[in-house]
């Protein structure tokens, strides 16, 4: 593969995780627990939303087919989407899913904070832009995860249980495959593994003041980069494509 | 429209004749009136009952869009549809704590919502069946949404107008937005055009309708001038509304679902046919295709989300104790 391919693919991923666990929380709207969460996981979908157009128009730019953002969000098969795991994750109930944005944040953090310091400029300035929102969706799921935990009984249970459901997917964040390999090597990525220990950390240490238990650590789910997703995935698709599947080529 | 909050207010005060007379003197002189001002009871009801039931419309509101958000067409609409979306959380929020003012809490008026005892606006018993559905939401129930907020941000009452004024804004934004989709699909296919056209059809009597019936039939009206709560009577605004909404019909090509309405020279404004109000009492009384799937949705999601409050508020008592007792080992 060329440069250029690796780097289509690499952007692929990231758009398609901040898509996909966009549409997961705008499946939240009108359903929260309060108003202010309503707003609150709206405008955590917003800023996802707009982190994957500006880099599925990059990535548009880089594969140079003609093809535009919407093409990309939209009309592909199933297979072909390269998101995370875990971004495509059910809602369950709010404590799933502000687990799936703590263990998602807790890696976004320091994630768009390194690639504030890519070589690749139009990257870097999405990371810079995205680095001020992911550190208030890191501070909205920490701050629920220590009240739910540290709340009643019931929220407890309930947040440990989603801890616990939601743990095994969190490894394929830092996996290093042949395509992240060749982003290092071109300065384009720091190696995602080695911000294994600082969400570790963060992990961690909200949990400890959430009065609860780390998660036990064992084997981790894997295979959305290569488009081998859960059975989720498509159901998401079913309802995102269906507009451009039902009257195609159109314009909105 | 979210007027039909009016319905049942009564107006009746224990006050004597200078008090009333003291406060009617205020608002005659366009003083806005604060929430620590005396007023009469009978205007604290009204306003209570009316800004509370705008605040459920705001609510309500966000079913029958939210309904699209997963499947808005382009990431450019899904986003613009999400953030429109939470600007209606965000009005009912402000609504609510205008309510507060007035010395109902959040929790009272929700439980009020939830148990069918207040209203919201009947145009959200409509469904959301095409994607141009929502051009026609936008430009229509916003249009007239707006056509009634303009004027309630010089409400006498202080907190409700000041809301209304941010509260216009965003709606003129999205009023813009929705005709923007419309322009769209009428730029488009034939597909799309009978998408846009169909949406009209289902969504313009429901439109006019959101004005409240004509003045001789709406008891609460005379009342709410007097009080300068209200500024023009129903039929006045759905006149405005029609005047400045044909025009846009015709620009996008598409046909207003009225073969009586003809421009009137005399009155410089529209002639409409007549509109249904059998059919706006029986949406308003609970008989429309959504009023129950609203309801029930609305009252399972507070059900649902009853653990979480209850935990947010466990967590906030728990550490306020803790820091309470911090701050008295502090002290000694």
């Amino acid at each position: 593969m060329t440069d250029k391919t690796y780097l289509f693919q690499y952007l692929l991923r990231l758009a398609d995780d901040h898509l996909i666990l966009s549409q997961r929380l705008g499946e939240w709207c009108g359903e929260a627990p309060t108003l202010e969460e309503d707003l609150a996981l709206a405008n955590i979908a917003l800023d996802l939303i707009g982190q994957s157009r500006s880099i599925y128009s990059y990535a548009a730019d880089v594969e140079n087919k003609g093809r535009d953002e919407d093409h990309l969000a939209f009309v592909r098969v199933e297979r072909d989407y390269r998101n995370a795991l875990i971004a495509e994750q059910p809602n369950g109930d709010f404590a799933h899913t502000i687990a799936r944005q703590f263990f998602v944040s807790a890696f976004m953090v320091p994630f768009w904070r390194e690639m504030e310091s890519s070589n690749d400029l139009m990257l870097a300035a999405i990371a810079a832009k995205a680095s001020k929102e992911v550190a208030y969706h890191l501070r909205h799921a920490s701050e629920w995860v220590i009240r739910l935990g540290d709340g009643t009984e019931e929220s407890r249970e309930r947040m440990i249980e989603a801890l616990d459901d939601l743990f095994i997917f969190t490894g394929e964040m830092f996996e290093v495959d042949e395509t992240v390999e060749a982003m290092i090597r071109s300065g384009v990525c720091t190696d995602p593994s080695s911000l294994m220990g600082e969400w570790l950390q963060t992990v961690q240490s909200v949990i400890a003041q959430a009065t609860l238990e780390m998660p036990d650590t064992g084997f981790m789910q894997t295979g959305g980069r290569m488009g081998r997703h859960t059975e989720h995935l498509g159901h998401i698709l079913s309802e995102l494509q269906y507009m451009q599947r039902t009257y195609p080529g159109q314009v909105w | 429209m979210y007027s039909q909050g009016l319905i049942g207010a009564d107006g009746k005060t224990h006050e004597d004749e200078a008090f009333l007379n003291a406060f009617q003197a205020r608002i005659d002189a366009e003083q806005k009136i604060e929430p620590n001002d005396p007023m009469p009871q009978g205007y604290r009801k009204t306003l209570i009952r009316q800004i509370s039931q705008h605040a459920h419309s705001e609510i309500i509101g966000m079913q029958p869009e939210g309904n699209w958000i997963s499947r808005a067409p382009t990431l450019r609409r899904k986003a613009a549809l999400l953030a429109k979306v939470q600007d209606e959380g965000g009005h009912g929020l402000y609504l609510y704590s205008a309510a507060e003012t007035l010395g109902v809490s959040r929790e009272e008026v929700t439980d009020q919502l939830l148990s069918g005892a207040a209203k919201y606006s009947s145009i959200f018993n409509y469904p959301a069946l095409t994607w141009a559905d929502i051009g026609a939401i936008g430009w229509l129930v916003d249009g007239a949404a707006i056509m009634n907020q303009i004027v309630l941000c010089r409400c006498s009452y202080g907190p409700y107008a000041r809301a209304m004024i941010r509260i216009c804004k965003e709606e003129s934004f999205h009023q813009r937005q929705g005709y923007e989709i419309m322009i769209a699909l009428c730029n488009g296919s034939d597909e799309q055009k009978e998408l846009a056209q169909d949406a009209l059809n289902r969504f313009w009597w429901p439109s006019l309708m959101m004005f409240g019936p004509p003045e001789g039939d709406s008891v609460h009206s005379s009342q709410s001038m007097i009080w300068k709560i209200k500024r023009f009577s129903n039929d006045d605004l759905r006149d405005k509304f029609i005047n400045a909404t044909v025009p846009q019909a015709e620009h996008l090509g598409l046909t207003i679902p009225d073969p009586d309405l003809k421009w009137n020279e005399q009155k410089q404004g529209y002639d409409h046919g007549d509109i249904d109000w059998n059919e706006f009492w029986r949406v308003v009384k609970g008989d429309g295709i959504c009023n129950r799937d609203r309801l029930k949705k609305r009252r399972k999601v507070h059900r649902n989300g009853a653990w979480v409050r209850e935990a947010a508020l466990a967590f906030a008592s728990k550490h306020a104790a803790q820091q309470t007792a911090d701050a008295q080992i502090a002290a000694e």
